[in-house]
């Protein structure tokens, strides 16, 4: 396997997505290439560090009206229903 | 039946959901409260836009509400509640972009199978970046890095890895083919990756840019210069 292949098949071996006999060669060129297996540590490492991303807060005032808003409707539709 | 606020706070998601069909506004608002700060993350990630994300939130849970009495469990609150929020994001995506807009469903897909930018800087971290940098450094770090990721890229990225749809999810939701997602993936990846790597490298362990692989000598000619030309381009 050569690197430009590795490349190609990234995607698969980090999302453990391969054919088993593939993973092999990958981690065979990785045992013996250091820049490639810098490459899949770092892009592992960026995924982590996206990932369960919940770094916005939700503004309180947005927060009291979305609630307010939901309650209102959640009335008005239990209103509804029970005319019905 | 009268539940406690407490006791609802308490609850698995599930029961909550049951609670709510039966009409417990509680159990409802209890659900909102436990989503909202995810969802809006989300909502802020794909439209980069506060009063956007605001009205996403708002369209997605009352749909919630309206869609609860049909709601089945097949999959987890959790999974539905992030598909309509995600698909809601989209579509204000979309009439933003303008209704004839192709940068998200493209009627002739452009060759996206070929060239895959080699990685230019290579070198390990010079540690966990939550501790080499500040909560709120770290954060605009990211910020900066994926938005300066093309839409298309981004959304792709944002889709499977921050939400974590599936490719075929992420097909469906964006009408692209399988292909161009995972192809959009690696090189969104890849850019990130490039782009903290300037940011959290150790210089002392990067790899020069001829650095020479196993197997370099059987490089073909093409693959040569289209990586010279990612280089100099």
């Amino acid at each position: 396997m050569k690197c430009e292949d590795l490349l190609r098949m990234l995607n698969d071996y980090v999302d453990q997505d391969i054919d088993p006999g593939i993973c092999t060669d990958f981690e065979v060129h990785l045992k013996g290439c250091n820049p490639c297996k810098v490459v899949v540590d770092t892009i592992r490492k960026t995924i982590r560090l996206y990932k369960n991303d919940e770094v916005y807060e939700v503004p309180i005032e947005f927060h009291d009206r979305l609630h307010q808003t939901l309650r209102d409707r959640w009335k008005k539709t239990m209103d509804e229903n029970k005319e019905n | 039946m009268k539940v406690s606020d407490l006791a609802i706070q308490k609850k698995e998601d599930q029961e909550l959901v049951a609670l709510a069909q039966e009409g417990n506004f509680g159990a409802f608002d209890t659900l909102v409260n436990r989503h909202e700060k995810r969802l809006y993350s989300h909502a802020m990630r794909i439209l980069q836009n506060r009063e956007d994300a605001e009205d996403v939130m708002q369209s997605t849970f009352i749909k919630a509400m309206e869609h609860l009495p049909q709601f089945r469990g097949e999959a987890s609150f959790s999974t539905w509640v992030t598909r309509i929020a995600s698909n809601t994001a989209l579509n204000v995506l979309r009439k933003r972009n303008g209704l004839e807009s192709v940068s998200l469903n493209e009627i002739v897909e452009e060759n996206e199978e070929g060239f895959i930018p080699h990685p230019e800087v290579i070198a390990d971290w010079r540690g966990d970046p939550s501790k080499i940098v500040e909560q709120r450094e770290l954060q605009e770090i990211l910020d900066e890095a994926i938005s300066n990721l093309p839409e298309k890229q981004r959304l792709v990225f944002i889709l499977r890895d921050v939400i974590g749809m599936s490719i075929s999810e992420t097909r469906d939701a964006l009408g692209i083919s399988a292909a161009n997602v995972k192809v959009r993936l690696l090189r969104a990846r890849l850019a990130l990756r490039e782009r903290l790597t300037y940011r959290f490298e150790d210089p002392q362990k990067r790899h020069l840019k001829t650095h020479s692989h196993d197997g370099d000598e059987e490089k073909s000619t093409s693959a040569k210069i289209l990586f010279q030309s990612y280089l100099t381009g």
